[in-house]
């Protein structure tokens, strides 16, 4: 399947052509992308690192689970609404870019992993899950996402 | 007025950031590594910021989060300033004439006094709420000065990559005197 004419028909759109065509529209939405970059690190890290055994030990991984992930939901949300603008603004050098399908590769996995294995491994009830598994979890989430991240950034020194 | 404009220009020319400023992956490599640091620094903090707020881990108590996560943050923090350092060195006359890393090192400075008073002051009777969902006043007004200066640093050095205000085309007499441009500059030679 050739994705190429989609992205030609991207850049073409109204939206995409705004941002591209206004000086400061790609830095603002970028630094907003960089800002939910930090939440979505935050809610993620706090709730991995207790899944390794690091970080705040002395709470239940569900409690902690629990209040993140209201912060997780808020800024992946933030991120694909402004990763889509940043997209729509240059959809022609990204589907030539290695980085770019990487990170998307990446973020599907992301995604995918933390709304489901995850996100049952962490609400289960203390005791049921081993730590091994805890920790599996943990380090799969952590590489998954800094899949995301380091792809993302490398967009940037690509083409 | 003070200038340091002499140091940094001897900077430019040294050897290690002539080769960081050539060199085709050390360069990436680092600022990468600066970015995703935020979400280990900034992450952390931001989390204790919201918990000042009362928005999220409400029932850990706040000594808990500050025991556990500050020795994270201490790390990502210490890799921060080490990157940007190198990202300074590499390019050091472009930085050093930005308005938008002036704008960022005054903020960083705020970030940190505020940091150093709310641990002076305030936190020293934290046992007192260490427990409580709502904390007072003066701690909330802490998270939320974190907040709004982590937004302003992060937003600020992003905007370093552009050069809209660079001195080396015709700027308007505030950003000169801001960004510290010479003449010499300004008239293009």
């Amino acid at each position: 399947m050739n994705l190429l004419p989609f992205f030609q028909w991207c850049e073409a759109t109204t939206l995409g052509t705004a941002i591209r065509e206004t000086t400061w529209a790609f830095a603002v939405i970028e630094s907003v992308h960089l800002l939910a970059l930090c939440v979505i690190g935050g809610a993620v890290l706090v709730v991995d690192l207790r899944l390794l055994g690091l970080g705040l030990r002395r709470q239940r991984v569900q409690d902690l689970a629990r209040d993140a992930q209201p912060w997780l939901n808020y800024s992946l949300a933030v991120m694909l609404l402004t990763g889509t603008g940043l997209f729509l603004s240059e959809p022609t050098k990204c589907y030539y870019s290695t980085p770019f399908w990487f990170k998307m590769t990446s973020l599907a996995l992301a995604i995918t992993f933390s709304y489901t294995i995850r996100r049952r491994v962490v609400h289960a009830d203390e005791g049921r899950i081993s730590p091994g598994l805890s920790s599996l979890v943990g380090v799969v989430s952590l590489a998954l996402w800094f899949g995301v991240g380091a792809g993302g950034r490398w967009i940037g020194f690509s083409g | 007025m003070m200038t340091l404009l002499p140091f940094v220009k001897w900077l430019a020319e040294t050897r290690g950031s002539i080769a960081l400023h050539e060199s085709l992956y050390m360069y990436p490599v680092i600022e990468s590594v600066h970015v995703l640091t935020l979400c280990l620094f900034v992450g952390m903090s931001t989390m204790l910021d919201l918990r000042l707020l009362g928005l999220t881990l409400r029932r850990v108590p706040l000594t808990d989060i500050t025991n556990r996560l500050f020795p994270w943050m201490f790390v990502g923090f210490g890799v921060m300033v080490v990157t940007g350092v190198l990202l300074f060195y590499a390019i050091p006359i472009r930085s050093y004439q930005s308005i938008w890393f002036r704008m960022k090192v005054v903020l960083l400075i705020c970030a940190g006094l505020n940091a150093w008073i709310f641990h002076a002051t305030i936190y020293r009777s934290v046992r007192d709420w260490d427990v409580s969902r709502t904390v007072p006043p003066r701690a909330r007004l802490a998270g939320v000065l974190s907040l709004v200066f982590w937004t302003g640093i992060i937003v600020f050095g992003r905007m370093i990559a552009y050069n809209w205000f660079d001195c080396d085309r015709p700027e308007p007499a505030l950003i000169v005197t801001v960004a510290g441009c010479t003449a010499d500059q300004q008239a293009g030679r």
